[in-house]
Order: structure tokens, then C-alpha cells, then sequence
């Protein structure tokens, strides 16, 4: 509904006496009624939009348990300790994928977080300015490659590059551990450890960067006043305040491992195996999803791998939903981050 | 005449200062070190995907369908058609209910209990492993179906724009000054048609960057699509057919065992970065020029 234009407005102004009738912006406004329905009808649309997200998330969780209800009531909760993967006499358990995705992920946090760490330290804190936006662009370019190529640079870069350098040199130097020994192929839990560090890396340092500008700089100038030194500023004045954002930041960063599929497909070696060997070929939660699921014959087959589905769901629901309530402690009054 | 400086400093305090300051220039040391390390790869990897993408780009890559094994040439025209299908599908079921989502948050919802479980559950929603996207919108759409569609693709990638946009939206909103909202209201328009043609509008170039950073987060999507749109090696413009698309294209190309398809695989990646990476960069330079600054 247009309002009237403004030329009317003002002829109506200036013959505005008592016995005039009411001008024309009043008399838009009388005769346009209340709005009221047409406002609840919206905001109930808005609502039923906002619901939605609700409405995903449970509808998500009830056709998990339903299609994996075979599988769930042939195994039960040991179908998550057995070692056993045999389609052909349906024999089904969830234990290798559990380990690869768990060593995978623990592996690509323990190079990652120091990393992140170390990215963050140095552009809230050291970086000459003009240098910020640029290394900040990079770091956030890294976070949109999608993964699946990644996943290709990963097979035809970083999988020679294990095989005939990295592998040779851990297992000349740390062999001794027992975590590098066996046939190295270059394809492996390590491999595959490695390409999620480089994945997480930029969601990691973008949070943990966002976390630590929110520290008020009065703290930092307190601590140096002190006769602080920076690192010693970092260290007291900047990281121990922000230190449970950046355990959600962590949090969120293995939230995002856990769940990571294409490049770890790639590379992983896709063989249901718990070895200690580092270069061992493994299995991940997602990868065996992926890569088994449309060739999945047999309903029981088929339930195994949505019940999969419904265990990297849940898992990963729990670590978001820990690590956005952390963040959300931290950064509260910041914007948030989305993305 | 020349005074020695006072040394208030014994030495245990001296060594003291030089050990705090040694561990500075370490920590400082190690951070550039870091940011180094995390910088090269980066490099290393757009480096390599330009070249072997670039040598590997013809013509035929964008006019012609994929050639049987054995063949050369052949291209991914088909793919490209097809990841623009999907993509249009989702985006046209995402972006409408994921601004809406994040409407009610911003204008209706603020403060409510309600609003804030929303809030936190599109935060959750937006991690979940697009995998699990896949297996769901498999069981209900392609089983129902029985057979995998592009729609099913379409769904899958609007559910993981749904999280993303509601989030971007709301935070765009919450900049619009009251002011504007209360000029409106002052005169009399109606709460709905406030929002609709003054705090969206303002909001508006936010909100745009919001829903590209999706659909350019969803374009390199693979695995929910490997259950629902499938691929396709032809030609497909049926909504409940399988149908091609740039990432799973790559991927099938990527773990063959064939050079001339390696080829393909790098130029496909190309195209997909260009395209990801024209739409961030178009998004910046709108962000930081929008009508966001006049509003305020």
C-alpha cells in the first residue's frame, strides 16, 4: 500500500483548521484498517520458517533410528565394540570406524591446535598491520576449497610425498616407537591425519583469532604496565582469559574432523583394520558411509551403515552443541561467526 | 665527564630478565614459524591446482560429455549443467525459508526462550556432517522414490543453506538501527511490511553475502550427493533423474585409475575453485561496499 505522495500532504497541512477534514496522512492511516491480521499471518509464517530448523534436526534423528531399527535390534549397543565387518555373512560392527575416526582426528588436533595457536598469536598480536588482511584472506580461502579437492590434491601430492619421503624418514628415526612400521603405501590413517589438519586448521585460527580480539586491550595494557614481557602478556593477559574459547574453538574445529568425508575417503586406505602402525591403512565413520552405502545389497547391510550415520550424528551434535555453548561463554556481546 | 648508568639490578635479576626476554623472541619466533607452515601449504595447493588444472582446461572440457574409458577428450559439460541445477534447486528451497528463519529470530523472537533454542540448534544443525545430510535425505526421498533424483540433491544441499543463511540473516538484521524500523512504524505501515521493505531492504547487501558464502559452501558439496543425486555420464535435465554434478564428477575422476581422467579431475577442480572463489571475492567487495554504511 503506497503512501499518498507528498504533495497532497502538504496541501492537506496548510488547510489544517479545526473544521477541515483530517488530513491525508491521518486519513490513510484510519481508513487502511489495523494490519493486525495480515501481521500474524507473517509472523507465523516467519515462525513456521524458524521451526523448520527444528523440524530438520528431529526429522533427521527419527528417519536415522527408523531405517537402522534392523540393525539396531540384531546388534544392540555391542554393534559399537565388535570388530566384526562382513557383509557377506551379515556380520556387522562399528569398532574399526570408531578407532579410524577417532585416531584420525585426535592426530589432525594434536598438529592443528599449536598451529591454530601460533596463526592467531601472530595476527592478533604481532602482525604489522598491512599484513593482517591479507594472511586473515588466505586462512579463509583455505576454508572454502571443498574437500573434495582437497581430497585430489591429497592422492597425487601428499600421498608420494608420504610414500617415498615423510614415511621413509619416521620410520628411519621414530621406528623404534612402533607407531611407523609395516608397508608404507603413502595411503593411511597418517595421510589422512594429515589432509584433516590442513582442512581444520582455518576454522580453528579464524575462531581462536576472533576470540582473543575480544579481550578487552586493557588487560594487555595492565599486564605490560607490570613490566610484562609480550609473550608474558599473551601468556597471562590474553590466552588465560580466553582460554574456554579456545576449547570450544578446539572443540568446533573436531567437531568439523569427525565428520570430514571426501578427502579422508580419498586417502585413508578404506580397510576396517585396528592397527597400531600409524601407516596402516584404516576406516573412518564417514568414509565407510560413502564408500559403501550405494552398493550397500541386503537390508541388514544397509541398516549397519545408517546406524553409522546416526552414530556420527549424534557424537557430532554433542560436540557442536559444547563447543558453540563455550564460544558463546566467551564471545558473548561480539558478533558471532558463521560458517 | 661521563656518568655510569645507575644499575638498580642484581645480577640473578638480570639473568632473570634476559631468560623472560629470550622466551619471548622463542614464543614470537615459533608463531611466524607457524603461520608459515600453515601459509605454505596453501600455496602449494592453489599452485599445483592452477597447474595442472590450467594444462589440463580445453575447449572440449565445457562443450562436451564425458568419453567412455579408453577415449581421449571428452569433457564435463554435462556436470557443469547439472551442479547448476542442483544448486538452483537447493538454493530456491533454502535461501526463501533460511531468511525467514532468520527473520523471525531477529524482528519477532529477540529475548525469547523460543528463539534462542533456535538460534543454538542452527548453530548445531551447521555442523553436522554433511554425510549424515546425505544417508537422510536417501531414506526418505530415494527410498521412497526408488531411484536417485536430482531433487533428492537439491533437498540434501538446501537442508545444509537452511543453518548458515538463518545465522547470517539474523546477524545482519541486528544491524539495522532501531531508528529506521521506528520511522516506519511511526508512520503507520504495518509491522510486516516494515520488516519487508525497510529492515530487509537495508539489511540486504549482508544478507546476499550470507547466502552466497552458503551456496558457495554447498557448490563443493560431494558427499550428500553421492546417495542422492548420484551422477550421470549423459546428458539429464529431469528433476527425478540422476544427474551429474562438478564435485562428484571429480571424485569419481580422482580415484580411477586412468591419466586422461586425472586430467579431467584437475581441470574440474579448477573451474569449481574459480567459481567458489569469484563468488567469495564478489561477496567481499559488495560486503564492504554495501548500502550497510548509508543505512547507519
Amino acid at each position: 500500500m503506497p503512501l499518498p505522495v507528498p504533495a497532497t500532504v502538504e496541501t492537506s497541512f496548510q488547510a489544517s483548521e479545526p473544521s477541515t477534514p483530517p488530513s491525508a496522512v491521518r486519513s490513510f492511516l484510519r481508513t487502511r484498517g489495523s494490519g493486525r491480521i495480515a501481521d500474524a499471518t507473517f509472523s507465523a509464517l516467519m515462525l513456521l520458517c524458524a521451526l523448520s530448523i527444528f523440524a530438520i534436526v528431529i526429522f533427521i534423528a527419527s528417519i536415522l533410528v527408523a531405517r537402522s531399527h534392523l540393525s539396531l535390534a540384531q546388534f544392540g549397543w555391542k554393534f559399537f565394540a565388535r570388530q566384526a565387518w562382513d557383509p557377506v555373512s551379515g556380520d556387522f560392527g562399528a569398532l574399526p570406524f570408531i578407532y579410524g575416526t577417532l585416531a584420525t582426528s585426535f592426530l589432525a588436533l594434536l598438529m592443528a591446535v599449536p598451529l591454530s595457536l601460533g596463526v592467531a598469536i601472530f595476527l592478533t598480536e604481532l602482525c604489522p598491520r598491512p599484513l593482517r588482511a591479507p594472511i586473515s584472506f588466505l586462512t579463509e580461502i583455505l576454508a572454502a576449497i571443498p574437500s573434495v579437492v582437497y581430497g585430489l590434491w591429497a592422492v597425487f601430492v601428499l600421498v608420494p610425498l608420504m610414500r617415498d619421503v615423510l614415511g621413509p624418514i619416521l620410520y628411519k628415526y621414530l621406528g623404534w616407537t612402533g607407531f611407523f612400521e609395516g608397508s608404507n603405501f603413502g595411503v593411511g590413517l597418517l595421510t589422512a591425519s594429515i589432509i584433516l589438519a590442513i582442512m581444520i586448521l582455518p576454522i580453528i585460527s579464524s575462531l581462536t583469532r576472533d576470540i582473543m580480539t575480544a579481550v578487552p586491550n586493557s588487560q594487555r595494557e595492565a599486564v605490560l604496565a607490570l613490566g610484562a614481557t609480550r609473550w608474558e602478556m599473551i601468556r597471562t593477559g590474553v590466552l588465560r582469559n580466553s582460554r574456554i574459547g579456545i576449547v570450544g574453538a578446539v572443540m568446533l574445529g573436531l567437531g568439523r574432523a569427525l565428520g570430514e568425508t571426501m578427502a579422508v575417503t580419498m586417502v585413508i586406505g578404506n580397510h576396517p583394520d585396528i592397527a597400531r602402525s600409524l601407516f596402516a591403512p584404516g576406516y573412518t565413520l564417514a568414509s565407510v558411509i560413502a564408500n559403501e552405502f550405494s552398493e550397500a545389497t541386503g537390508d541388514l547391510y544397509l541398516s549397519a551403515l545408517i546406524e553409522i550415520g546416526l552414530a556420527l550424528f549424534l557424537v557430532t551434535i554433542v560436540v557442536n552443541a559444547i563447543a558453540r555453548l563455550l564460544v558463546w561463554a566467551v564471545t558473548r556481546g561480539a558478533p558471532a561467526r558463521v560458517g | 665527564m661521563s656518568t655510569q648508568p645507575i644499575n638498580f639490578q642484581t645480577k640473578s635479576m638480570r639473568l632473570n630478565t634476559a631468560r623472560r626476554n629470550a622466551t619471548n623472541y622463542f614464543i614470537s619466533g615459533l608463531s611466524i614459524f607457524a603461520t608459515i607452515l600453515v601459509i605454505a601449504p596453501l600455496v602449494a595447493i592453489l599452485f599445483y591446482l592452477v597447474y595442472k588444472g590450467a594444462s589440463s582446461l580445453n575447449l572440449a572440457f565445457f562443450t562436451h560429455i564425458p568419453k567412455p574409458v579408453g577415449e581421449e577428450g571428452g569433457g564435463m559439460a554435462n556436470s557443469i549443467i547439472g551442479s547448476g541445477v542442483v544448486l538452483t534447486l537447493a538454493s530456491s528451497m533454502g535461501v526463501p525459508v533460511g531468511i525467514a528463519a532468520g527473520v523471525y529470530l531477529s524482528e519477532f523472537g529477540r529475548g525469547k526462550l523460543l528463539a534462542n533454542l533456535i538460534r543454538f540448534t542452527a548453530d548445531v544443525l551447521n555442523g553436522v556432517p554433511s554425510i549424515v545430510m546425505g544417508i537422510a535425505i536417501y531414506s526418505l526421498v530415494v527410498m521412497q522414490q526408488k531411484h536417485f533424483s536430482a531433487l533428492a540433491g537439491g533437498i540434501a544441499l538446501a537442508i545444509m543453506m537452511v543453518p548458515t543463511i538463518t545465522r547470517t540473516t539474523e546477524e545482519m538484521l541486528a544491524t539495522v538501527p532501531h531508528a529506521v524500523r521506528e520511522a516506519a512504524l511511526g508512520l503507520g505501515v504495518p509491522k510486516w511490511r516494515t520488516v519487508l521493505s525497510v529492515s530487509l531492504r537495508t539489511a540486504s547487501p549482508g544478507i546476499i553475502t550470507g547466502c552466497m558464502l552458503a551456496f558457495a559452501r554447498v557448490a563443493g558439496e560431494t558427499a550428500p550427493l553421492l546417495f542422492t543425486a548420484f551422477g550421470n555420464q549423459f546428458w539429464s535435465f529431469k528433476l527425478n533423474e540422476p544427474i551429474a554434478a562438478l564435485p562428484l564428477q571429480i571424485y569419481v575422476y580422482a580415484i580411477s585409475p586412468y591419466d586422461e581422467w586425472h586430467r579431467l579431475a584437475w581441470a574440474g577442480s579448477l573451474v569449481l575453485i574459480v567459481l567458489i572463489m569469484v563468488s567469495v571475492t564478489l561477496v567481499r567487495i559488495f560486503a564492504n561496499r554495501g548500502a550497510l554504511k548509508g543505512a547507519s
